[in-house]
């Protein structure tokens, strides 16, 4: 039983019309204005009309003519209501959930990255990539997990594809969940390294999260907003006393550290934490998290609105030919890897078949929060796009360029980056730091520190006051670091969980997640897993991001992959073979760039393989090449980038295993005349309903 | 007339949605739709305290599944 899609009365004829034209033209500004800075208002209204045309236009499409959706249909949580897991709940409050469960750092990361090569490339790909691939991604998803008791990605795998489809795709989830862990840690590193302010605010949020823990354990059970305030009175009082740290000569050198010293901190800090009990620090610190989040991404959108900021990145910049110092590579394929989340991100789809189908009441509101959520994020991203553009070009590229190539003072960075055609002098270097209480801002890569110091210009616009910058910038490095580092000890647990999966699939009794043993195995099995890459990271020559936001983006890419592919292969199960291209073009797209970046990382110039042979011929020659002070960092350099080389073999080894598996079914599905999509039986709504 | 006692009991809907959300956001579950699911399908289960089912839904939380994004 299919609702017909409504038709439009001439009113709403007008308004979508108008809307269109509105939209087409801030897009026509923000592409086709060439020599002159834009205000970020264009941009921000382009996307907004583009957001809202495609949820009103492709996603109505994709809920009606590919998924079919039927509001007559009882969901999983009616059918399995269980009042814990299963339960009918508003759309709004499940899409603000799932919202919440959804944006993280990496949209506001990527977009950072991506903005050396100006602000259209990133705009474009954001708002088309969202539109086609990303919203359709967690949508689809959304609906086939609704369809299916609100099953997981890695279940419905097995059960369209086969058991070893599954498996493949569960390891391919433990790899990413590594290096997600890895890069997001190394983000921390970046923004804290010698800024005893930032170190000491970020350290401060374990005592404060301790506290919480135990008033929420024995003196108010459960009262999550009561404890949240007072976390975030601590935390903000935090920030003011980080100041007289940093000042002093006495306390300041106590939490100043180099990367490699941090990068330890954390994984000493992940391994304690992820044993501790849940209540005590995970718990607390998650629920600080996620309102400051919510909190902050409102915060940066009241900024922009309120400052409207002038672009003073060009709309593309030279950078697109490959030669970047941010990241290497061309355009095509690296612009779509950076920009993951955000544009189409496949980390979604463990989401959407997550908790979220549990709790929608009805189908008809899928669309809402599974393609309006990722709409969302996608919005986030723009936002991260715009705090990086409207920064000066030259602050950007000494922020974000590693110190291999524009040196270590602000004499050689500023006459680097002039050259570049982005005119900067030392002093501006200098004040900036300055205003944001730093000693430097120079290859602080990593996005966290330029979306702070975009923030803090732009708060400080709306909101001026003499040292009020500094403060600002200290609370954008520790929003991210709070989240950051709940998202390890979370990671960390769901990592054990996973590694104790796959090890039960060799040695049966290490899956007990009741023992001890196999727990503590499995559980520094995963901090030594994304911690060598962390440290790995912190010595690496270019500064670390550089190296692992292509392998992150790979990997996240890759999942988003299977997803869709999973979603074309139910698509044809369906025998719904005419819209089987609305997954399928997508899908097709993301094999496409992470096979051809995996390929350039595997050979070529920018490979791995070439920066293992430059280090080692090096060696050879009895030279050492930069930052290596000895033959044994020479050598680790090199058995860095050989592990790099593998990781980034076995992810497209994964991808083609994944391709050749969709396609065998896609063909069995397409010359069977029936359909044989595995969804659970129709059950009308009002049947159930009470 | 309005008056600013009424205006406050309209917004009263909104505030209940708005705290629903934050705690859903966290893991926790709406109690009382709990315990009148408990009170209608399982008569003979013991209704647990709020206490004790905020307990049970923190450590739930954390067990497995890929909860959140990067």
């Amino acid at each position: 039983m299919q609702a017909a899609i409504p038709k439009p009365s001439p009113a709403a004829k007008i308004f979508w019309v108008a809307l269109a034209i509105v939209g087409a033209f801030c897009l026509g500004v923000v592409a086709l204005r060439r020599g002159e800075p834009i205000n970020a208002i264009w941009l921000v209204a382009a996307s907004i009309a583009v957001f809202v045309i495609g949820y009103r236009f492709y996603g109505k499409f994709v809920e009606h003519s590919v998924l079919k959706l039927d509001p007559t249909r009882a969901p999983p949580s009616v059918l399995r209501n269980d009042g814990l897991d299963y339960v009918p709940t508003d759309k709004w409050v499940v899409f603000g959930h799932h919202f919440a469960a959804i944006a993280g750092a990496g949209p506001l990361v990527g977009p950072v990255l991506a903005a050396q090569m100006g602000y259209l490339p990133g705009t474009l790909w954001i708002l088309f990539g969202v539109v086609f691939a990303g919203a359709v991604q967690d949508f689809m998803i959304l609906g086939l997990s609704l369809r299916r008791d609100g099953r997981s990605l890695g279940h419905m795998l097995r059960e369209e594809l086969g058991p070893l489809p599954g498996i493949v795709a569960m390891i391919g989830v433990l790899v990413l969940m590594m290096i997600v862990l890895a890069v997001l840690a190394l983000v921390v590193v970046k923004a804290l390294t010698h800024s005893p302010w930032g170190t000491f605010t970020v350290a401060c949020t374990i005592p404060i999260a301790l506290l919480m823990g135990a008033y929420l354990r024995w003196f108010r059970v459960g009262r999550i907003m009561e404890v949240s305030i007072i976390g975030l009175v601590l935390l903000l009082a935090s920030i003011w006393f980080g100041k007289y740290v940093a000042d002093s000569a006495t306390l300041a050198p106590l939490f100043d550290f180099d990367a490699k010293a941090l990068a330890w901190l954390l994984i000493a800090y992940g391994s304690c934490a992820s044993i501790l009990p849940v209540w005590l620090l995970l718990a607390p610190r998650d629920y600080l998290s996620t309102f400051l989040k919510i909190g902050t991404i409102a915060l940066l959108a009241l900024a922009i609105f309120l400052s409207a900021p002038m672009l003073q990145m060009p709309a593309v910049t030279q950078f697109i030919d490959g030669s970047g110092p941010v990241f290497k590579g061309n355009l095509f394929p690296f612009l779509f890897i950076t920009i993951a989340c955000g544009a189409v991100s496949g980390w979604h789809s463990i989401i959407a078949s997550g908790t979220t189908p549990k709790l929608l009441a009805n189908e008809g509101q899928a669309r809402l929060v599974g393609y309006g959520g990722m709409l969302m994020e996608a919005f986030v991203a723009i936002m991260a796009l715009v705090a990086a553009a409207s920064l000066h070009p030259g602050v950007y590229f000494a922020m974000n360029a590693p110190s291999a190539i524009i040196g270590s003072t602000v004499q050689q960075a500023a006459t680097t980056i002039s050259q570049w055609g982005f005119v900067v002098t030392p002093d501006e270097l200098i004040r900036t730091a300055q205003n944001i209480g730093e000693s430097t801002i120079l290859s602080r890569a990593g996005g966290a520190p330029t979306l702070a110091v975009g923030m803090a210009q732009l708060l400080h616009n709306i909101i001026p006051g003499g040292g009020m910058m500094a403060f600002w910038y200290h609370y954008a490095i520790l929003f991210e670091a709070l989240f950051i580092l709940t998202t390890v000890d979370a990671g960390t647990r769901v990592g054990r969980f996973m590694i104790q999966e796959i090890a039960g699939l060799i040695h049966k009794p290490l899956q007990a997640t009741e023992s001890w043993t196999g727990n503590l195995l499995a559980t520094f099995t995963c901090v030594a897993l994304w911690g060598y890459f962390l440290y790995q990271g912190a010595v690496d020559p270019l500064g670390g991001i550089n190296t692992l936001w292509p392998l992150f983006g790979i990997a996240n890419q890759m999942l988003a992959a299977i997803a869709l592919m999973l979603a074309t292969v139910v698509v044809v199960k369906l025998k719904r073979e005419r819209f089987v291209w609305v997954p399928g073009i997508p899908a097709c797209w993301l094999i496409i760039c992470t096979l051809t970046a995996g390929y350039e990382k595997l050979v070529g110039p920018i490979s791995f393989t070439a920066a293992a042979n430059k280090y080692a011929d090096a060696m050879q020659q009895n030279q050492l090449l930069a930052p290596a002070k000895t033959m044994a960092e020479m050598q680790r350099i090199v058995s860095n980038n050989y592990v790099d080389m593998a990781l980034t073999g076995l992810f497209m080894l994964l991808i083609v295993t994944m391709v050749l598996f969709c396609l065998r079914a896609l063909l069995k599905a397409w010359n069977i005349n029936h359909p044989t999509a595995h969804e659970e039986p129709y059950v009308a709504l009002s049947s159930v309903a009470s | 007339m309005n008056s600013p006692f009424n205006m406050l009991h309209a917004l009263k809907p909104g505030w209940d949605r708005a705290v629903q959300t934050a705690r859903l956001c966290c893991g926790l579950p709406d109690y009382d739709a709990y315990v009148k699911h408990l009170r209608e399908h399982h008569p003979e289960r013991v209704v647990p305290s709020f206490e004790e089912f905020f307990r049970e839904r923190q450590e739930a939380r954390y067990k497995g599944g890929g909860g959140r994004c990067c």
